[in-house]
């Protein structure tokens, strides 16, 4: 569960976010689209507690991401826009890591790291060094890294960019596996497609702004579109205009 | 709060130690260079020393045969005479393109002036820029003057006189030098590479743990952990640390090797460098360890890549060092107020402990809380600066 309230954020000259308000429900998949610098990435660095807004409320399971971050951070999974392993230790060893510094250990640790890489059909390749791996399988390390810990809240930065087919088609269904157990999952991208494939609730942002958010269907309407494509569009004409 | 700082500690130390680009800047330096370069400046120097003091000297004569005794009184001081054939022009040709380094020419008069009891010529051909002869030329001057006092005693002996009239003074020259004290520059040397070494052994995983995280994109992911920015900081300053010691450690076993094999004795220095000396040195030396890696750590967490902590950390590495190469040049002796300067108040007690001088405890004491205090501030200052947001760049 995700709460945003009017969220402001600067970077010396440039307002990287001027009002930002959503909520992203548990059992549903939201997806936060907006054109590249649109504020998505420091919306969700905010979220992952990594920096601190300005002005306005971010909370996550309930707390709060600026005064309770620690509480935030262990409900949290985040796959970061770069997968960031380290490419001399093995797959395994990167989820490991992760789980440790998450305060798991022991055959808890072990279980937990086995059953993601049997989910994840990495086999092998995790007992191999990150140095040498694909697009594809840097993502499924980082995924399992994410979930090492079973959050209740998944929060994924532009996921698909530069994976091929069988790789975004592996992501989808992960990511509708975790709605159907219940989680909050978060994504950005800057794809409608992706974004109308996969999402229950759709929050469009534009310079800084959200200029409309609902399902699918209510942005439509709200639109007069029945064209999502052209829907992204004129939303962020209009976050523009203001 | 443990368990983190050491999962982030065993997993720096562990993917670094599979990092041969690391493995090899950090031990190559202090484990096979510092000492391979010492030995070879040492073993030269000291051969060039032991050369001139034992070896016989050589000594090209023309003339030889006129000049039987003195020959004689040379020989018998261990002089080796060598006769020389040559015209007494081709002599000077012959030390200028140093075919010899001397030539001692004995002029055709020479028997006769002597036999008459006036000054007896004798030219020595020698060449001051020749720094290699310089040894071999002193002693055959020696060698020569010896032989003119001793005619000189006899001459006054005989008419009666005591030789002492013409030895109004008495000039005893006492050398206070420790015999390992003379070793103070090539000592100083060798702390100058053990601080250096255990700097290098740090300088990549300093970079590695901090501007390399942020450049693979790797620094995010793991600030949204729940662990605290600080635990992360003392777990990867850990291993830097661990990685420090590890070098200085290693770096002071070879050379304790090194010196085996290189004849100190015969530059005057006591080979004081077994196995109770060298953990002595590490314990003194160690202390420097945490300045150094919050200080590296610090200014790699400054810069926004990998090359450009690289650029930065060389040169800052320089301030550590300078206060050692000044002391080295001019042979400091350690005072308890130096204590109070890191980095020269090691060097300054490795240097007693190598020559085998009496190390003062508050001098210890005071070099080990000022550079700690140093340390702290450093690591400090390292964890204050990794709180802040621009720490993502």
């Amino acid at each position: 569960m995700i709460l945003v309230e009017n969220l402001q954020k600067r970077f010396g000259a440039v307002q990287a976010l001027r009002d930002v308000s959503f909520t992203a429900a548990d059992g549903r998949i939201t997806g936060l689209l907006g054109h590249n610098g649109a504020g998505k990435s420091t919306t969700l660095r905010i979220l992952s507690t990594v920096m601190r807004a300005d002005a306005g409320r971010a909370m996550v399971d309930g707390h709060d991401c600026t005064s309770e971050s620690l509480q935030v951070r262990r409900s949290l999974g985040v796959l970061p826009h770069a997968s960031g392993l380290y490419v001399h230790l093995t797959g395994r060893e990167n989820i490991l890591y992760y789980g440790r510094l998450h305060g798991l250990s022991g055959s808890p640790l072990t279980a937990a790291c086995d059953a993601l890489i049997e989910r994840l059909g990495l086999g092998e390749v995790a007992n191999r060094r990150a140095k040498g791996y694909s697009q594809g399988e840097r993502l499924k390390v980082a995924l399992a890294r994410a979930l090492i810990h079973r959050p209740r809240t998944v929060i994924l930065d532009e996921p698909t960019n530069g994976l091929d087919v069988s790789a975004v088609r592996m992501l989808r269904e992960l990511i509708r596996e975790l709605r159907a157990s219940g989680c909050c999952v978060l994504f950005s991208s800057h794809v409608m497609q992706e974004v109308a494939a996969l999402c229950d609730d759709i929050v469009i942002v534009a310079h800084g702004r959200v200029v409309v958010r609902g399902t699918p269907d209510e942005i439509l309407s709200a639109l007069g579109t029945d064209d999502l494509e052209e829907a992204f569009v004129r939303a962020a004409q209009a976050g523009e205009m203001e | 709060m443990m368990q983190a700082i050491r999962t982030v500690f065993r997993k720096e130390v562990l993917e670094n130690l599979r990092d041969r680009r690391v493995i090899l800047s950090a031990f190559f330096f202090g484990v096979l260079l510092a000492p391979a370069v010492f030995a070879l400046t040492t073993t030269l120097a000291s051969n060039r020393i032991v050369r001139d003091q034992e070896q016989p000297l050589t000594l090209p004569v023309i003339g030889a045969l006129q000049a039987p005794s003195l020959m004689r009184f040379l020989t018998e001081n261990g002089a080796q005479i060598q006769p020389v054939a040559i015209a007494a022009e081709q002599a000077v040709a012959a030390v200028r393109s140093g075919e010899h380094d001397f030539v001692l020419i004995i002029p055709d008069q020479y028997a006769q002036k002597l036999q008459s009891g006036e000054p007896a010529p004798l030219e020595l051909i020698v060449d001051t820029a020749n720094s290699r002869a310089a040894g071999s030329t002193g002693r055959a001057q020696r060698l020569l003057g010896a032989y003119g006092s001793q005619l000189a005693a006899l001459r006054l002996l005989v008419r009666g006189v005591s030789p002492e009239v013409v030895d109004p003074l008495k000039v005893r020259t006492v050398d206070v030098a420790t015999p390992s004290g003379r070793s103070l520059l090539i000592l100083g040397m060798m702390t100058y590479f053990c601080l250096m070494s255990m700097l290098v052994g740090g300088f990549y995983l300093a970079i590695d743990t901090t501007a390399g995280e942020r450049e693979r994109g790797s620094l995010e992911p793991l600030l949204s952990l729940p662990v605290s920015r600080s635990q992360l900081l003392i777990g990867k300053m850990l291993a830097t640390a661990t990685f420090m010691a590890a070098s200085l450690l290693l770096t002071l076993v070879a050379f304790s090797i090194a010196l085996k094999f290189i004849p100190l004795e015969a530059l005057g220095m006591s080979a004081n460098f077994g196995a109770r000396v060298v953990l002595a040195i590490f314990g003194v030396m160690v202390v420097f360890v945490p300045l150094g890696a919050g200080l590296m750590t610090l200014v790699a967490s400054f810069t926004r890549s990998n090359r450009e902590a690289q650029t930065w950390l060389s040169v800052v590495l320089l301030i550590p060092l300078a206060p050692i190469m000044l002391a080295v040049v001019n042979g400091t002796r350690p005072t308890a107020s130096l204590m109070a300067i890191p980095s020269l108040s090691q060097h300054l007690l490795a240097t007693s402990l190598m020559r085998g001088d009496a190390v003062e405890p508050l001098h210890v004491i005071i070099s080990i809380l000022t550079t700690l205090a140093a340390g702290a501030l450093f690591v400090w200052a390292a964890i204050r600066l990794y709180r802040r947001e621009a720490i993502l760049g």
